[in-house]
């Protein structure tokens, strides 16, 4: 029987994308990462 | 297509003063042509996103040091990035112990080093100046198009264009400069191997 290969879905459609949970952590960190200044010197914090 | 309007360069502001809504507009915009650059590298998803997540840690923590130098190259900065950890990915599965299964490990799959240690370094140094030697003994049109597409990565068709000839007579050239070097290696019983 032929194929109709256009209508076939593309299941490796989100392949090349990263993970939701990936970018959720990543929007997570940087919420929560603090940059303190103390002179001349700069210390990351991570808040809760 | 609002992400469209609004510039990397905006974007980043806006994120470092604070917007952090600025962040995930600039991973959305990005997130596909990064991960399938190191995707295209590892082919793991696994590994992929830890990578991404590497990627985008450091970018978070340069900009939120006021470390970014802005020069509307966002996206190249974050390529570069994420080339570096792609490599470092490299070297440390290279010093990895590997276990294949038949029951016996071996500790120099351990403790292997793949940089060349004095001796090596030296030879390797010596078989470069013998090539040189070797491809200065070329004629003159045979040398140049040796030393363009080998010592300097260029296309035939570069080399075409650069040296006027055509293609065919640049493929030639290069033929005939491997045929006489290999002439002279003969002639001379040249050792190049370590």
């Amino acid at each position: 029987m032929e194929k109709i290969y256009s209508k076939q879905p593309n299941k490796n459609q989100n392949k090349f994308e990263p993970k939701v949970d990936t970018i959720n952590f990543l929007l997570n960190y940087s919420k929560s990462l603090r940059v303190l200044k103390y002179k001349h010197l700069k210390f990351d914090t991570i808040l809760n | 297509m609002k992400h469209e309007l609004i510039t990397d360069a905006k974007l980043i502001s806006n994120y470092i003063n604070g917007d952090e809504s600025a962040l995930e507009v600039l991973i959305e915009k990005h997130k596909q042509r990064i991960y399938s650059f190191i995707y295209s590298k590892v082919y793991d998803g696994d590994v992929a996103d830890d990578i991404f997540q590497d990627t985008f840690i450091k970018v978070i923590k340069t900009l939120k040091r006021g470390a970014y130098n802005e020069e509307g190259k966002f996206l190249p900065w974050v390529m570069r990035i994420a080339h570096n950890l792609v490599i470092d990915f490299f070297r440390k599965n290279k010093r990895m112990p590997k276990f294949d299964n038949t029951g016996e490990f071996s500790i120099f799959s351990v403790l292997s080093d793949s940089t060349l240690n004095a001796e090596k370094t030296i030879i390797k140094a010596q078989i470069e100046t013998d090539v040189r030697r070797l491809v200065d003994e070329l004629p003159d049109d045979q040398r140049e198009v040796l030393l363009m597409r080998i010592y300097k990565d260029m296309s035939f068709k570069e080399i075409s264009e650069r040296t006027g000839v055509s293609i065919n007579t640049a493929l030639g050239r290069m033929r005939y400069a491997l045929i006489n070097m290999r002439k002279i290696i003969e002639k001379h019983n040249i050792v190049l191997t370590d």
